[in-house]
């Protein structure tokens, strides 16, 4: 029998708002079902539901079966026994899951003796075995600390020790991971198996990464809109996904494995749930439409064994065998003519020599002092050519935008140089650098951060033409948004009034205006909802080639990097650790961490998720305030364990730098032992070399 | 740490004496302290007033850079000069201390738990009716001025008293000096009921922290270590004191220097509503008798007052918050 | 056409609604209400001293034959001009302090705080009391750029606090790392985005400067006869409050419905213009 059974499950809150609408799944014991969606599809509150956390004002109907047992209505002296006893949660962000003002140890012991009879000290030592179970190392000591003492990754390993402290059936985890870095990212779902496998409890895994998906669960939910779309075996849904969204979804992602070609993206955006349409609710985005899809909402119906597909076209797609890119139009983006041109011939935009920028390190907000130097970066050097596509990669806190800064201020950077487009930075007057940054510009992160809310967005985008006196603003600002692929009547309307992959169109456009050279590109998509991001890569491509620009890109996710970028660069604490073409570091990264990098990257591809072999590092990032001597990385480096005592006396004496590597033209690594293997599709299967 | 107590002792130290000095030549040039002997019956001789206003460090016939020196000098060795009729400031200080720090002690503290209670309560029953009645009357007190709701308050009591046809409450003064021993201090704490409810009760106190308190519990309420906490099985209500009411202390404890710098203002009008002699009824007095010494003198009481709240909320906020701890 | 939302927005919260509607009328009649009545503010009545509220002198009348009527709506003008004008003075200078003082950090914003610092210190009771009786001849101006320069410290800091962090917003960063000066990212980029504060706070500095301007009138300290203003009037009223409640109930029930009107519109501003508060 299953531990969990929810049934027809609806939530709607104040004004009409349909976030939920008939959600029905079962989870077994030890079985991980894992539900994706878009943001706003309602993964969320559907599990808000089952707890029965939800705010005073949503209404809750359908079934949610606990063992049997009816869990929606019931009164809080029955279901306080329930929370964390049967069924545990684990959240998205675990700095402010926690109380900030309570140590660790206090939080987790108190969730053992809401449940447990049991002695004060005893449930401090409960809590201690519980942090020491996830992996928390001096476990004893670190009981004692504040959540903002702990790393990102800690603290979700504290979450997952409080979420099964009193051996739960049932494990909610609502994107456990999405905060996180890949590598802890990695570390943390090798603890979340591991607390599976201690309590044999189910969990329900929600997350919008289908790759975190593949390796983990066995069963697949696709939402849309508050509703179920697709449900069935993870290898039913990835390799034979039977309804257009979810097809959709897969074409759009992209792979670290992944061939050449452009993403198939979704076009549009998903419905306001107050405002959902007729029929089908995919109906507006669907390739596939038909005008019977306007009648009526499909319903989820059984399809083969064990699946479930709400769409009225989906034994036709079985049929024919369709995949995404059949279905969805695929764009055409022409070739760049820059890159006919040999590399050593080409224009240099922006050259770094050894760029240094160190922040003091403040401690305490009452009591402010100086207690340190933050090696934010520490001596970094590459270099761009004309048309050409340099990413920078990294985890977070490893100098990626700091670098980004000082290459945009444009001043003397406190070591090294900076020369943009043959200018040194340190050189410049006030109207050159001025002049300079017309062909230097930034697209943000955060599309909603970047624009002022205040502004409309023609002025938004005039803003720039203005203060470098351009005269043909108007018709200029009509120009670039239908070059990002908006119309001109858009101008008058508020950054408020669009969506997220619509705002960093804007940005971009804004980022354009001046026909800039060089485009700094901080995690351009990394606010982006899949289907959407697909757009915006496309975009960002398409722009690069028809003008003949260079990026200088940022991001932390390896998969867009590898589809967009000519030339990456890794960087950890401060420093480069491999520079190369793409494919010679995706395909034979020789340093360690890109190794592991690359491997903790989890694929869409649930075959190749369970068969591949991982590099699991070891600790958190140190911090940049104190920075291990000599080789930065050996404190987490894998190799490092493996080498003899007299080559690692090397690693802890000698800082390596960049040295290319023998047989490559342009591939380098700062290891001293750097060696090239291949990690991405490395499987437990292959022999060891 | 210590060093960081001493920088900012020192910058306190700054912020007093300008404060006070800045007082004192506003005080010295503007006022006439020699009006006060030349209307005389009979009339005193010039000699004779300028002799007396020597003394006092009052001449405004001395250059006033020269009578802030001498004014300066003695506060460095803990004196304040002289009042008008040549009274001593620090006497007349030392009395009035104790009285206006009872009252703004008292009422500060008991307008921080009332109002924090009452806060927190009425964000726990959002939109029930005890928590619009808490509003609304919050809304009402805050829009009464302590001079109006002190008169208010007196009224009601005369009328109460009368009605009663003895003195349940007293209305003015601080006690009844022919009364001795525990009836003394009965009487004492009677006649502190008034002034502190007066203080306690409006913008100062219980109604502004109410408001501060129920926003940051809701703000807090809405957050997710609150639904972990009941996600781990703790009751709404246990979930709310413990975990949310503890953490939204913390930004209330930083409104508390900002609230007692109005109380002290409040406590002028209280103190000279309730005929009480503290610091506030003296400036009042002191501006209207031209008493330049007794200005300077309030003056730098009020700043330390402020300064020391100021401090007091930092330490209560650092002991709230591990956050802001050095470790 | 964010206006407009916010507009809307007022209007459906009932308190800001019941506040606008009081805050009208209160000011209706302040202005208008004079008309109605029989007695100017400067008359005297020599028939008729201290009587209670009758039909001739709605609101009874003074030791000295003033109609309460009339210089209660006198003194109801002055306390609001007052405290429009101290409050757009006021929030004005916070708005400029606090936002070049955040913006620009380093010894600017030093200096300029610990001016604050040192405004705050001071008693600003003691120093108002002490100059505005002395300002005779030049008017209640004067008084109201005293009031105003003691009412702006507090928002200039929370203007600060605030710019240091839209500082950082990436928007500004984009508008600097297009070559726009400094002075002009504060006024087109970070001022406009910290109106709906501006305006909660122009709006409670109204009510603060109207307590404020009652309060040093009650001790005397403030407008000076034969001017009027409703903090004269209370002080005189409350002398005799007991026995001629007319005479101080008048006057303090106008200046309490004016400060609770003038505080449930910044009160559903707030709610209006923040979609996140809870207030
Ligand atoms: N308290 C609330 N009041 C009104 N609407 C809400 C509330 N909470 C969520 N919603 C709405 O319900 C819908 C579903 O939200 P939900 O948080 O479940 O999405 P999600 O799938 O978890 O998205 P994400 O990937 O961003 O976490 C959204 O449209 C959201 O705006
Ligand atoms: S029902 Fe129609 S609109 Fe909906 S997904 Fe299927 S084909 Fe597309
Ligand atoms: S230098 Fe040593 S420690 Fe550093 S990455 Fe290479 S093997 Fe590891
Ligand atoms: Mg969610």
């Amino acid at each position: 029998m299953s531990i969990l059974e929810v049934t027809d499950l609806t939530v709607t809150f104040p004004g009409g708002v349909q976030a939920v609408r008939g959600v029905s799944y079962g989870v077994e014991r030890g079985e991980v079902l894992g539900i994706v969606g878009e943001s706003g599809s309602g993964k969320s509150v559907t599990s808000l539901a089952i707890m029965g956390l939800l705010p005073r004002g949503a209404q809750v109907s359908g079934s949610v079966k606990l063992h049997g047992r009816e869990l929606l209505g019931m009164d809080e002296d029955e279901i306080v026994k329930v929370r964390g006893k049967s069924i545990s949660m684990i959240f998205q962000d675990p700095l402010s899951a926690f109380t900030p003002v309570y140590t660790i140890g206090d939080q987790i012991a108190e969730a053992v003796r809401v449940h447990q009879k049991m002695a004060k000290d005893k449930a401090a030592k409960r809590a201690v075995e519980l942090l020491d179970l996830v992996g928390i190392p001096n476990p004893n000591l670190r009981a004692k600390a504040f959540p903002h003492e702990f790393s990102g990754g800690m603290r979700q390993r504290a979450m997952i020790a409080m979420a099964i402290a009193n051996d739960p059936d049932l494990l909610i985890c609502d994107e456990p991971t999405t905060a996180l870095d890949v590598t802890i990212q990695a570390q943390v779902l090798e603890v979340l198996k591991t607390a599976q496998q201690e309590t044999g409890a189910g969990i329900v895994m929600i997350t919008h990464d289908l790759g975190v998906i593949a390796g983990m669960a066995d069963r697949v939910l696709v939402m849309y809109a508050g509703r179920p779309v697709e449900q069935g075996p993870v290898d039913d849904i990835y390799y034979r996904p039977r309804m257009p969204y979810t097809m959709g979804l897969l074409a759009s992602i992209p792979r670290i494995d992944g061939e050449e070609g452009s993403l198939v993206p979704i076009e549009g955006n998903p419905p306001s749930p107050s405002a959902l349409p007729p029929g089908c609710p995919f109906a507006p985005r669907c390739p596939m439409k038909v005008d019977m899809c306007d009648d009526e909402e499909p319903p989820l119906t059984p399809f083969g064994s064990g699946r479930h597909v709400a769409c009225i076209r989906s034994h036709e797609i079985e049929h024919k065998g369709l995949t995404g890119a059949d279905v969805f139009p695929v764009p055409v983006i022409p070739p760049s003519d820059v890159v006919r041109v040999p590399r050593a011939e080409r224009a240099t935009v922006l050259r770094l020599d050894d760029m240094i920028r160190h922040y003091p390190l403040m401690k305490g907000a009452v009591f402010k002092r100086r207690v340190g130097t933050v090696y934010a970066v520490d001596g970094i050097s590459f270099d761009i050519a004309e048309g050409e596509t340099l990413a920078l990669v990294g985890e977070s806190g490893c100098g990626k935008t700091t670098t980004l800064q000082q290459i945009m201020q444009l001043a003397p950077p406190q070591g090294g140089r900076v020369v943009v487009l043959g200018k040194d930075s340190a050189k410049l007057d006030k109207a050159a650098r001025k002049a300079l940054r017309r062909d230097l510009q930034i697209v943000f992160q955060d599309p909603m951060a970047a624009l002022d809310p205040r502004m409309p967005v023609g002025d938004i985008i005039a803003e720039p033409l203005r203060a470098h006196g351009r005269k043909d603003v108007r018709a200029r600002v009509s120009e670039l948004l239908e070059l990002v692929g908006l119309s001109p009547e858009h101008a008058e309307r508020y950054p408020q009034q669009f969506s997220g992959g619509q705002r960093q169109r804007i940005g971009i456009a804004r980022a354009l205006a001046l026909e800039p050279k060089l485009l700094v590109l901080d995690e351009p998509v990394s606010a982006l909802d899949v289907s959407i991001q697909a757009g915006v890569i496309n975009l960002l491509e398409e722009l690069k080639n028809t003008l003949g620009l260079s990026y200088l890109f940022v991001a932390h996710d390896l998969a867009v990097v590898r589809h967009l970028a000519d030339r990456v660069a890794v960087m950890y604490l401060g420093r480069i650790a491999e520079i190369g073409t793409v494919e010679n570091v995706y395909d034979h990264p020789a340093h360690p961490y890109t190794q592991a990098l690359l491997s903790a990257i989890p694929l869409p591809d649930p075959e190749m998720e369970r068969t591949r072999k991982r590099i699991l590092l070891e600790g958190d990032l140190p911090s940049p305030a104190d920075p291990p001597s000599g080789c930065r990385f050996r404190t987490r480096c894998p190799k490092f364990a493996r080498l003899s005592e007299a080559e690692r006396q090397r690693c802890v004496d000698e800082e390596p730098s960049v040295a290319r590597l023998g047989n490559a033209v342009d591939h380098g690594a700062a290891c001293h032992y750097a060696e090239e293997i291949e990690v991405i599709t490395a499987s437990d299967d292959q022999e060891e070399k | 740490m210590g060093k960081y107590l001493l920088r900012r002792l020192a910058i306190n130290v700054i912020l007093v004496a300008v404060a006070a000095s800045l007082a004192y030549m506003l005080a010295a040039t503007t006022m006439n302290p020699r009006g006060a002997y030349e209307g005389r019956q009979p009339p005193v001789p010039e000699a004779v007033i300028d002799a007396t206003l020597d003394a006092y460090n009052l001449n405004d016939k001395t250059p006033v850079l020269q009578r802030y020196a001498t004014w300066a000098s003695g506060v460095i060795t803990g004196d304040f000069g002289k009042t008008w009729n040549g009274g001593s400031v620090n006497d007349e200080m030392g009395r009035r201390v104790w009285v206006s720090l009872r009252l703004l002690l008292i009422g500060t503290i008991v307008g921080f738990v009332v109002g924090v209670a009452l806060g927190a309560w009425s964000a726990v029953r959002q939109y029930k009716i005890s928590d619009r009645v808490i509003g609304v009357s919050a809304f009402v007190l805050m829009a009464i001025p302590v001079f109006v709701l002190a008169t208010l308050l007196a009224i009601g009591t005369y009328n109460l008293n009368r009605g009663l046809g003895f003195t349940l409450i007293e209305y003015t003064g601080e006690y009844n000096p022919k009364l001795a021993g525990w009836d003394q201090l009965m009487n004492r704490l009677n006649h502190l009921i008034l002034p502190t409810i007066s203080l306690s009760i409006g913008v100062s106190g219980a109604a502004f922290y109410s408001r501060i308190q129920r926003n940051m519990m809701l703000d807090v309420l809405g957050q997710d270590f609150v639904r972990t906490a009941m996600a781990k099985g703790l009751r709404r209500r246990t979930a709310l004191i413990k975990h949310a009411l503890r953490t939204a202390l913390i930004p209330s404890a930083t409104y508390f220097a900002f609230a007692l710098g109005t109380m002290f203002t409040g406590a002028i009008f209280t103190e000279k509503i309730y005929a009480w002699h503290g610091m506030g009824a003296w400036l009042v007095d002191a501006i209207n008798a031209n008493d330049v010494n007794s200005v300077a003198a309030v003056t730098f009481f009020a700043a330390v007052c402020v300064l020391a709240a100021g401090f007091l909320s930092d330490l209560l906020v650092a002991a709230l918050d591990p956050r802001v701890r050095v470790s | 056409m964010r206006s407009k939302v916010v507009l809307r927005r007022l209007f459906r919260n009932p308190q800001a609604r019941y506040g606008i509607i009081a805050f009208v009328l209160l000011v209706a009649l302040a202005y208008i209400g004079p008309y109605f009545g029989s007695y100017e503010w400067t008359e005297k009545d020599f028939m008729a001293f201290l009587s209670p509220p009758d039909a001739d002198h709605w609101w009874g009348t003074t030791s000295i034959g003033q109609d309460m009527y009339a210089i209660t709506l006198r003194g109801m003008q002055k306390s609001i001009v007052i405290g429009v004008l101290v409050a757009l003075i006021a929030t004005g200078l916070a708005a400029v302090v606090g936002a070049f003082a955040g913006y620009f950090g380093g010894w600017l914003d030093r200096v300029l705080m610990w001016g604050v610092d040192l405004l705050l210190v001071l008693p600003s009771f003691l120093i108002l009391a002490i100059v505005s009786p002395r300002l005779r001849d030049g008017s209640w101006i004067w008084f109201v750029v005293l009031l105003a320069a003691f009412t702006w410290m507090i928002t200039s800091r929370v203007v600060r606090s605030m710019t240091i962090s839209l500082r950082e917003r990436e928007y500004v960063q984009a508008a600097v790392y297009m070559g726009i000066p400094r002075w002009k990212i504060i006024f087109r980029h970070i001022v406009p985005n910290l109106s709906s504060l501006l305006i909660i706070d122009a709006t409670l500095n109204v009510s603060g400067a109207v307590v404020g301007e009652a309060a040093l009138s009650f001790f005397g300290f403030g407008i000076q006869p034969p001017d009027v203003s409703l903090g004269t009037l209370i002080a005189e009223g409350s002398r005799n409050a007991t026995g001629y409640p007319w005479l101080f109930a008048f006057p303090a029930g106008m200046l309490v419905l004016l400060v609770l009107s003038v505080n449930l519109i910044g009160d559903g501003l707030r709610d209006a213009l923040d979609p996140g508060s809870n207030s």
